[in-house]
């Protein structure tokens, strides 16, 4: 049997830099109440959105990831050749094939970096993530570029009053890279497809094709099934995640979950018994849910804002339709 | 020991009142959570599962939306304490 050489990685990997785009027009609640009849109070007491921002068509998921990730890779002080694969995180990229992120790769010129798209819901950045990590320290490439970016208001129903107001669009992406201390936690991931119907898109394209239905898919969901499953849940998972990392709560700095609603990030930070000390992102009031932009785009503001800084320990959790979810402890940029 | 009809009205009339800061003595059998004590659907997920925990009984999301009244909440964890 001949011997086949091993591959060689980083010891460890660590995020390098972080990037955000948001598009310029924003949206307050008052625009959302010219279709459904609710109130500026009703929408804050529910989820903590104030204002959203909405993307232009010219706004598209390929120009907001390649604003995102230009920043984050001038954030992580290298340069685009660099880059040995992208890893792009989204479910409202309305072209199926060829993926995203091989636009991406060549508009940021990359040198021909290995690139592909991602379905994992509002998890898809702590699984980018976690691949990235993988790919680092098994030697695939020394960096990956990984990236949330949705446009759900193409996604929106913008007549249903329970999730109308809750979406936005927007780009988040890190430089993940070589290190020489842990700086990524173990993830603690995992799906339950039993609870498909929680959270999902309401019909197939197909039949909006065949003219089966008349309205364009949207994203629905139980809302009372996704709170419960997302605060208690989720809660267990954050903790198996600090607990995977070897830190205490007392020993982190900050908490960044999926922006899906401040009601749960509330709820989450009660049921998780976290310090005062800790910083908690809450990047939704402004920024709506974004799916798999949220974290990186809480994560650059946190920093941006100097609410956070460089070298902090952080919490993050993604959760979401599948059902999917993603946890890990990481040194923040 | 199963909870009374007493024990577990007092009980959620302590639930309510931390997580929605009602009164305790506001909370009766007769009173909408929703109408009657500021309880939105959200918070209300927050009273079934300290409801579950305290009187070990299980309140599938199937069943919250019948449960209009702190009476509709007490029969439910009678019939179903463990």
């Amino acid at each position: 049997m001949s011997k086949i050489k091993p591959s060689k990685g980083a010891p460890y990997a660590r995020i390098l830099g972080v990037g955000g785009y948001r598009p310029t027009r924003i949206v307050p609640n008052e625009v959302i109440l010219e279709t459904i009849d609710s109130s500026d109070e009703w929408i804050r007491s529910r989820s903590g959105i104030e204002t959203r921002h909405w993307a232009s068509d010219e706004e598209t998921v390929a120009a907001m990831s390649v604003e995102a990730s230009g920043k984050a890779i001038a954030d992580a002080g290298i340069s685009a050749e660099q880059i040995g694969a992208v890893v792009v995180s989204t479910v409202s990229h309305f072209k199926q094939t060829p993926a995203v992120a091989t636009e991406i790769a060549h508009k940021l010129g990359t040198a021909k970096a290995a690139a592909f798209d991602i379905s994992a819901g509002c998890a898809g950045f702590g699984y980018g993530l976690t691949l990235a990590k993988g790919m680092i320290v098994e030697g695939s490439a020394e960096y990956v570029l990984v990236i949330g970016v949705e446009r759900l208001s193409d996604l929106t129903d913008l007549e249903d009053r329970a999730t109308a107001f809750l979406f936005g669009d927007g780009a988040g992406a890190v430089v993940v890279g070589p290190s020489q201390e842990p700086a990524i936690g173990p993830t603690v991931w995992g799906s339950e497809g039993d609870k498909s119907e929680t959270i999902k898109q309401t019909v197939p394209w197909t039949d909006y094709r065949t003219g089966e239905v008349e309205k364009f898919p949207a994203i629905t969901q139980e809302g009372q099934a996704v709170f419960r499953w997302a605060v208690f849940e989720m809660a267990k998972v954050a903790q198996q995640a600090l607990e995977a990392a070897g830190i205490t709560s007392d020993e982190l700095d900050v908490f960044i979950p999926h922006q899906a609603n401040e009601r749960i990030i509330d709820s989450m930070v009660k049921t998780l018994k976290l310090p005062e000390t800790v910083t908690v992102a809450r990047d939704v009031r402004t920024t709506g849910n974004t799916s798999a932009a949220s974290i990186p785009l809480a994560m650059e503001r946190l920093l941006a804002t100097g609410e956070a800084k460089s070298g902090d320990t952080a919490l993050v959790i993604g959760f979401g339709a599948g059902l999917v979810y993603a946890a890990t402890v990481v040194t923040l940029p | 020991m199963a909870a009374t009809q007493e024990e577990i009205v007092a009980g959620l009339a302590e639930i309510v009142n931390e997580i929605a800061g009602i009164p305790v003595e506001d909370v009766q059998l007769d009173k909408s959570f929703t109408d009657d004590l500021d309880v939105d659907s959200l918070s209300m997920v927050e009273v079934v599962v300290a409801a579950e925990e305290r009187f070990d009984v299980k309140i599938p999301d199937e069943d919250v939306k019948n449960l209009k009244t702190v009476g509709d909440a007490t029969e439910y964890i009678l019939k179903h304490q463990a």
